[in-house]
């Protein structure tokens, strides 16, 4: 038994935090975001680079996984060719809802420089895109802005709405 | 004013022709010229017949019979020392002689030479293969099929190595356009969606250049964003604004809250 | 809308498992440690590789296609995307072969000649510590990842100081280089070289030694000499063989055989002997730059050939004469003609011997480009090397064979 009782009213603070359940998911939601690497050409040596010690992406609670099946975010980095364009839907269809995909760099976003039989010409015709990040290859700072930006999607989003089923270009 | 010409293919088409441009030639010398090339030379003849043989910038050029090769390239390998094929590929001529050039890049690490083996086979022939002389051959002598559909016999696993098995035409062939032909623009879409889904996806983009305010499926227009696909002269989308300051936990106000009383 | 998608289960022409007690195992084409998009399939007996067929071309960009397809300073930028970790390496033996195409070569003036090798060498100890940071967390040292990574980004600095990329350098062009060295980078480089032999010794102190690294790289992936001339291996695959050659070194070019350097070399043939090798080509490296850096001061300070037929002028020129400004808009909008004839011009990359075939029919774009690219080997020998060893040595072959995709499917 308590031996006195403290008037939190009267002392100014209760120990309780009032928030909406939207709010605390998100918050835990967003900064927990595990990336699934896909790296497929030079922009996953930036991508790896913003993991490295310099960058050091896990502040932003970004860690790399490599199965499909413990990811939110997909990160496309680098070129999609028409060969390897069966596997990324695989794999996309593979991660658990909800999920996200950040397409990095000018291959993933339109085929860039490489405008010839073998490439796609913008990961969007296989698979949804959240956000594309400009740059050849762009730098890891663009990556965190990229990272930090899908925060700010999710954080606007109510968990109970349902998602809507994304669209391809 | 002028006519209007396609600029379909501008890269291919030169501002400006020279009518009366000739290009000169990298200088060729004869294979006396350097006395470990010329020894090599001489050894070589002795076997098969060499048609041709010159210098270029410091490496010794040797075209031969097609049928050759393997006889030459063995010579070469056990005899003179040149025992690293450090690449081989071919050179497309079909639009010129109906003929494709197949090269031989050697090294020998002794000497510190390198030879060029050069051969011609037309569209419908086979090479043999060397791949029982270099193990490098293997995977060249595979890509070289894959990009000029070039036929290697006794090979061991002749199969596309870079393209896609289901892959159509040989991409390396003057006659592959650069963009690729109907399947190879449909690829991923026939592939993983179905043949059904083309008009649903659509066509590739690949002018860089383009840019339209009426396509609203693939542009936004900054300050006037529609939904997406709709009409582009409707009402401008509300963005929602979000206010990214606000705390995650709010502190407990006790001036605002209502003390409910509890006494009873 | 959402797609229905058909993607069927893709191993219908393999049978997983056989009365044989072999199992067949798909390694990639995403996997984390296959360093880049290579696939293999793997036959297993328990854990010991029966076969192994490796399969590329996920990354297979149609390089060699543009190539045929853009006029030769056009093509320049693509060449970067090859073997990205090591940019200007890459740049520099497309450059070199379109020069000896030319016959410029001996017009490059020294100063771009020894900034050229500053950045190639640069490049090799950034392409050395990306190699060890990556092949060390493959085998399992997390933390020599992290290390590897904050000596990587100095050297990364400087290749920014110098030419404003990150990665994708295009510091090289034809005929010479774009930029002088700005003020204060030569104080930079030294304070880097300075420094970077102390964190070598940290490296090897945490490696050399080691018994789980011995354990796992020792007699692992051994490549006999016959093996490494008969897949056509270069660079550190071929002296970890025993195999003394070094292109920089026996068909020198630029100012390589004006430096004093010396050629590691073993004969242990294993993935631990190509790693104490790549080690010992770093310090190599450093000391290539510290003898670059007074040969530098000595230099006249011109970057660019003098050869108005292919090369443009200076921008000074361009703006006040007017041959030089007619002379650089003809080169700019069709694009030099080099003289008909072919060419074939091997460099040592990081990665081994990478050559240029060029095939030029006297048009501003080449005939037939080929690229030899060294891992393209590398990977190819997988499937004589890998055989008879256990399924975790299979990462550890992959990453001491130091392989890019970019530059195999290229």
């Amino acid at each position: 038994m308590a031996q006195h009782q403290v008037n939190y009213a009267a002392s100014g603070g209760l120990p309780v935090a009032l928030t909406t359940v939207d709010k605390l998911v998100n918050w835990g939601r967003t900064n927990s975001l595990w990336v699934l690497t896909y790296g497929l050409a030079c922009c996953a040596i930036e991508m790896m680079a913003s993991g490295a010690s310099r960058y050091d992406f896990d502040r932003f609670g970004v860690i790399f996984r490599a199965s499909p099946r413990q990811s939110d975010v997909m990160i496309v980095a680098g070129t999609l060719t028409k060969k390897h364009a069966e596997f990324i839907r695989r794999l996309y269809d593979q991660m658990a809802e909800p999920k996200w995909v950040i397409s990095m760099g000018s291959c993933a976003n339109t085929g860039g420089m490489f405008n010839t039989y073998a490439t796609v010409q913008g990961v969007d015709r296989v698979i949804p895109v959240d956000i594309y990040l400009p740059g050849c290859a762009p730098r890891p700072e663009t990556l965190q802005y990229a990272v930090l930006l899908l925060q700010k999607k999710l954080r606007k989003r109510s968990i109970f709405q349902k998602q809507k089923p994304k669209r391809l270009v | 004013m002028r006519p209007y010409k396609p600029k379909k293919n501008v890269q291919k088409q030169s501002y400006y022709n020279d009518r009366f441009w000739v290009a000169p030639r990298v200088p060729q010398e004869a294979v006396e010229s350097d006395e470990i090339f010329a020894e090599d030379f001489k050894s070589l003849s002795k076997t098969r017949k060499v048609k041709e043989a010159y210098l270029e910038r410091g490496q010794m050029v040797l075209i031969i019979n097609a049928k050759d090769n393997v006889t030459i390239l063995k010579h070469l390998k056990e005899k003179l020392g040149y025992d690293v094929l450090s690449e081989m590929s071919a050179i497309d001529y079909l639009a010129q002689d109906g003929e494709f050039e197949i090269f031989y890049q050697l090294l020998s690490m002794q000497k510190r030479r390198r030879v060029r083996v050069k051969c011609r086979i037309k569209e419908n022939e086979a090479i043999q293969s060397v791949e029982s002389l270099f193990r490098s051959a293997d995977w060249s002598e595979r890509e070289m099929y894959d990009m000029f559909g070039i036929k290697v016999n006794n090979h061991p696993y002749l199969k596309r190595i870079l393209m896609p098995d289901d892959w159509v035409g040989h991409p390396l062939r003057k006659s592959y356009p650069l963009h690729g032909d109907e399947a190879a623009q449909w690829y991923e879409v026939d592939k993983i969606f179905g043949k059904e889904y083309r008009d649903i996806i659509g066509p590739e983009q690949r002018d860089a250049a383009y840019i339209s305010t009426t396509d609203t499926c693939n542009f936004a227009r900054i300050k006037h964003e529609v939904p997406r696909c709709a009409d582009p002269n409707s009402e401008p989308e509300r963005i929602e604004k979000f206010n990214d300051d606000a705390p995650l936990v709010e502190t407990f106000d006790l001036t605002k809250s209502k003390i409910v009383d509890r006494t009873r | 809308m959402q797609q229905r998608n058909r993607l069927e289960p893709y191993f219908e022409n393999l049978v997983f498992e056989r009365d044989d007690n072999t199992m067949v195992i798909n390694f990639g084409p995403q996997h984390p440690s296959a360093h880049g998009q290579l696939r293999l399939i793997l036959e297993m007996d328990g854990e010991q590789v029966k076969k192994a067929v490796p399969d590329i071309g996920y990354l297979h960009r149609g390089m060699e296609k543009m190539g045929e397809n853009m006029i030769y300073n056009e093509f320049l930028p693509t060449t970067d995307r090859m073997d990205y970790i090591a940019a200007t390496s890459n740049n520099y033996a497309f450059a070199l072969a379109v020069e000896r195409l030319l016959g410029i070569e001996d017009k490059v003036p020294r100063r771009a000649k020894v900034i050229r090798m500053m950045l190639l060498e640069l490049n090799r100890i950034i392409s050395h510590l990306f190699w060890l940071a990556t092949h060390a967390l493959d085998v399992g040292a997390m933390s020599v990842f992290l290390y590897c990574f904050r000596e990587r980004e100095y050297a990364m600095d400087l290749m920014e100081d110098y030419c404003g990329a990150r990665l994708t350098h295009s510091a090289v062009r034809i005929g010479g280089v774009p930029l002088d060295l700005p003020e204060g980078w030569l104080d930079h480089l030294n304070w880097f070289l300075s420094k970077l032999p102390e964190q070598i010794e940290l490296y090897e102190g945490l490696l050399t030694k080691n018994r789980i690294w011995r354990m796992r790289l020792e007699n692992v992936g051994v490549v006999p000499p016959e093996m490494a001339k008969s897949w056509a291996c270069s660079g550190i695959m071929l002296r970890g063989s025993g195999i003394e050659y070094d292109i920089r070194k026996e068909e020198p070019y630029e100012l390589y055989d004006e430096v004093d350097f010396d050629i590691p070399v073993t004969d242990r043939c294993d993935s631990y002997g190509r790693y104490l090798l790549y080690m010992e080509e770093m310090r190599q490296s450093i000391r290539i730059l510290q003898q670059l850096i007074p040969m530098y001061k000595e230099t006249e300070p011109y970057l660019m050939a003098h050869a108005p037929e292919y090369i443009s002028a200076p921008k000074e020129d361009i703006m006040t004469q007017n041959y030089s400004l007619m002379q650089h808009f003809v080169l700019v909008t069709q694009g030099m003609r080099p003289p008909v004839g072919e060419v074939y011009v091997p460099t040592e990359s990081p990665k081994g011997e990478l050559g240029f075939f060029i095939r030029s029919e006297g048009e501003p774009y080449p005939y037939r480009l080929k690229i030899r690219a060294p891992s393209f080997w590398h990977t190819g020998i997988l499937q004589d090397l890998l055989p008879g060893h256990y399924l975790a040595d299979v990462v550890t072959i992959i990453g001491s064979t130091n392989i890019v995709f970019g530059e195999i499917d290229r």
